[in-house]
């Protein structure tokens, strides 16, 4: 919508992998609303800051409705909304700096709660929009504008880091591959409670790893990615955790946990079963 | 000699020993035989143990403040004598636990409360012997104290009320054996109308929820905590939700996040919490989401002063983000009060489309007291104006020109993206000069919106008038009233309304030589925003973690109302 606009002047540039990012959430936004017989405007689209937060902007068709709040706190954002109105299908695009970084402290609690939304994460290892800093995401040792010796820290295993948070719903894709990557988006949709897409999405400019996750046969490099085999069950936490560990990343459903209800069933549950008291009757009780 | 139209009972000891329970004890029973009871607490940032101190101020007409002088001084242990013996005012009386002998003369007495109530049958007893005292030392008939106990206590059996009656009758024998006397009480007159006995915390929660509040998250923070959990037990029901957050950071966003899906939503905290939620403050302005957040106002920066008395966070609550930002901001300055903002508040954040802070302060959010009980058939709920129309090819407009447009709700027609970066009227991300200039006066123009002429002005052909704000209202009126009883030539205003401020009252205030602001705080806050508005405003500050004494006020106007007469003669 926003390309049209001639006062947004937002770009992504050129090959970057949140275009396919952007179309694959398309498709799965489409798949949903037909699946369910819904209209667009049921589904919310709330994005955290960075070069990821834009996509909200340049959704291309009916547009859903969208939320571009501050950095880090899609998901605070999400938790009121999903409360607030529990048929919608909330959904968060974010990238590894807002999410895994400052955003990191709300991961926890919503799995906890099993908060019934889907996460798409952007992961290009890399602070693109403020040019180039070292992310969670960044290899250790790694050269960047704010690691100009190396970086220092360790880099973070964001699927394995979730599969311990408690997310009931874990899946990994690659942004070249969007109509297969809208399938993972429409599954974790789908996911009755906490869902996340760790999204392998480079930046052409400050991090480019086409290469390593393309692989390229000529130059004997081999790919860093492989696809989740046939035969995996997404219910087995420890073969998720194989997966997760074999010095590989998996592309595909890594995990899912369909046994826990969700915040909102849980809620429904108990306002099934307290009583509480009207307003006046709670007046009353401090009347002399 | 007159009758007492008032008198002060302070209760002090050690954390877990009751003193919180006692002056709440006699502060109800007060309220109930028809006298005002008022309460005012300090304690340690701890469950148990550490000095602690609880006093009841009983008064035949309401009154707003806890008092100037204590008139009764029960003290449990000997530190606790030593810490407040300096308070007791001319012929004050100190009870004390015979546990222990004070050093020191005057009149004083001991008394075994807890062997005294073994004796009269029931060692839950101690707190009537005290009563029982109480009520010979104020010349009250003992008469209301048995009447309590048989309405309270007589469905559990005649043995317990038997006790009690026991204990009432040995506190206060003892009492007149020692021949001290504090002055005869004015008999109580019960009110017509009827009360409820309350803290300012539940008033807040109460008012929220009369106000048509769907959605309460919050994190637990002194002395904030208590509306958590009344919201907690009490906001339950299809469509409500209340939830205790991880974090500050998480209750603002939440509450957008809930606000912008079409529910009243309301946070409370206090100083730290509040600075955590500075961003997220800016977010709700800058996408012009309704929201309420809460600071009950503690002391001091960082964790400061979690269980005292401070009105410094009035800067902070104006100007909470960075940017060009300024909050609608109520300040109630009375208990009944807090559950008249509450509802305001939730009405000027649907009505103004924007986050609207209400700034409360411990010693009223802890404080217990009789106020006519609110008729809920009168409060007057204000409904968000929400969007009904088609999406599509005619375009939704969300932020256009300096109009409030009608928000649609996720779910319904209307898409548009809310946006914490400057955007256009469909909630794009902008960067054009005209379009900054344009945003920023239409959230600033919206403000008008919550103009109001309601405030209270006496004796307003002064050129110097007394106005103070939020909880400083009660010593501050108690100062007034017996500055016009001396003939001191002194203006009253007094609004809860901060910001925007009744255009009205801004005209009279800018009017004077000389507005007096007492306000508990170090830098004059509220005054130095009145002087910035053309007015030329005084504080009068006090920064001791506790409520100003009307006696200090009162020595204190006279003092800059002299000072400005004479200036003004020399010119």
């Amino acid at each position: 919508m926003s390309a049209k606009n001639p006062e947004y002047d937002f770009k992504w540039c050129p090959g970057c992998g949140d275009f396919g990012v952007r179309r694959a959430l398309e498709f799965a936004l489409q798949d949903y609303t037909a699946f369910h017989e819904v209209p667009m405007a049921s589904n919310v689209v709330i994005a955290g800051i960075g070069c990821s937060g834009n996509l909200v902007h340049l959704l291309e068709g009916e547009q859903p409705f969208g939320f571009h709040g501050i950095h880090g706190r899609t998901l605070p954002i999400a938790f009121g909304a999903k409360m607030a109105q529990p048929d919608l299908n909330v959904v968060v695009v974010a990238g590894d700096g807002d999410f895994l970084s400052i955003g990191m402290e709300h991961i926890v609690p919503q799995a906890s709660r099993n908060l019934d939304v889907c996460c798409v994460v952007m992961d290009n290892g890399v602070y693109g929009l403020t040019k180039g800093q070292s992310s969670p995401t960044t290899d250790l040792g790694v050269i960047t504008s704010s690691t100009p010796y190396g970086k220092l820290e360790s880099d973070l295993n964001p699927l394995d880091y979730y599969l311990t948070a408690g997310v009931t719903f874990i899946a990994s894709g690659y942004s070249s591959k969007p109509k297969d990557l809208a399938k993972l988006i429409h599954a974790g949709m789908e996911h009755k409670g906490f869902a996340i897409v760790h999204v392998q999405s480079p930046c052409t400019t400050y991090n480019d790893t086409y290469e390593q996750l393309k692989g390229n046969a000529k130059k004997g490099v081999e790919s860093i990615i492989f696809d989740v085999p046939a035969g995996h069950d997404p219910k087995d936490r420890d073969a998720a955790h194989r997966l997760i560990h074999s010095g590989k990343i998996p592309i595909g459903i890594v995990y899912q946990n369909e046994s826990r209800p969700t915040l909102d069933q849980r809620l429904k549950d108990l306002q099934g079963r307290v009583k509480t008291r009207a307003l006046q009757e709670q007046l009353d009780a401090f009347e002399l | 000699m007159a009758k007492r139209q008032d008198f002060v009972v302070r209760f002090a000891g050690e954390g877990g020993q009751g003193v919180v329970t006692a002056a709440e004890a006699l502060a109800r029973i007060a309220a109930d035989v028809g006298y005002h009871g008022l309460t005012f607490s300090t304690f340690p940032s701890q469950i148990l143990g550490g000095p602690t101190w609880t006093q009841a101020r009983i008064s035949t007409i309401p009154v707003l403040s806890p008092g100037d002088a204590v008139d009764v001084l029960v003290a449990l242990n000997e530190e606790a004598y030593e810490g407040h013996k300096e308070d007791l005012g001319e012929n004050g009386v100190v009870i004390y636990d015979s546990s222990f002998t004070p050093k020191g003369t005057g009149h004083m007495f001991g008394m075994p409360f807890d062997d005294m109530a073994k004796e009269a049958g029931d060692i839950r007893t101690a707190n009537m012997v005290m009563m029982g005292a109480l009520a010979n030392l104020v010349g009250m008939s003992i008469k209301y104290l048995q009447d309590f106990i048989v309405n309270r206590y007589q469905a559990r059996g005649q043995a317990i009320v038997d006790a009690n009656m026991k204990a009432i009758a040995a506190g206060s024998q003892r009492a007149a054996g020692t021949g001290f006397q504090i002055g005869e009480m004015e008999p109580p007159t019960r009110p017509s109308y009827k009360q409820v006995m309350i803290k300012g915390n539940e008033a807040v929660a109460l008012g929220a929820i009369a106000a048509g509040l769907d959605a309460y998250i919050g994190y637990p923070i002194s002395p904030a905590t208590p509306i958590l959990v009344y919201m907690e037990r009490n906001l339950v029901g299809p469509g409500k939700f209340a939830y205790q957050s991880s974090s500050e950071i998480e209750s603002i966003a939440a509450i957008i996040g809930a606000g912008y899906a079409g529910k009243k939503s309301m946070t409370a905290t206090s100083g730290p919490g509040f600075s955590l939620m500075s961003e997220g403050i800016g977010l709700a302005w800058m996408a012009e989401i309704p929201c309420v957040i809460v600071n009950v106002q503690r002391g001091g920066p960082a964790t400061g002063l979690p269980t005292k008395s401070e009105q410094s966070d009035f800067f902070a609550a104006l100007t909470p983000a960075h940017g060009d930002v300024m909050m609608p901001l109520i300040a109630p300055g009375s208990v009944e009060e807090c559950f008249y903002a509450s509802i305001l508040a939730l009405n000027w954040a649907e009505r103004y489309q924007g986050p609207v802070v209400l700034l409360s302060e411990h010693s009223m959010a802890e404080r217990s007291q009789n106020i006519p009980k609110p008729d809920l058939s009168k409060v007057v709920v204000e409904a968000r104006k929400v969007y009904h129309g088609n999406n599509g090819s005619d375009g939704y407009f969300r932020y256009d020109g300096y109009e409030l447009s009608p928000m649609p709700l996720p779910g319904s027609p209307g898409a548009y993206v809310a946006n914490g970066s400057e955007h256009d009227a469909i909630g794009d991300t902008t960067h054009l000069p005209q379009r900054h200039i344009q945003m920023t006066q239409r959230r600033f123009s919206k403000l008008k919106l919550l103009e109001e002429n309601v405030y209270e002005r006496d004796n307003t052909s002064s050129p110097i008038a007394l106005m103070p704000w939020g909880g400083s209202k009660g010593p501050g009126r108690e100062a007034y009233d017996r500055l016009r009883a001396e003939h001191v030539d002194v203006a009253w205003y007094y609004t809860m309304r901060l910001h925007p401020l009744p255009p009205k009252l801004l005209e009279e205030l800018r009017q004077k030589d000389l507005v007096l602001v007492p306000e508990l705080n170090y830098l004059g806050q509220f005054a130095s925003y009145l002087r910035s508005q053309g007015v030329r405003a005084q504080a009068i500050t006090q920064y001791v973690g506790l409520p100003f004494r009307p006696r200090d006020l009162v020595d204190r106007v006279k003092e800059m109302v002299g000072a400005s007469r004479r200036k003004a003669v020399t010119v």
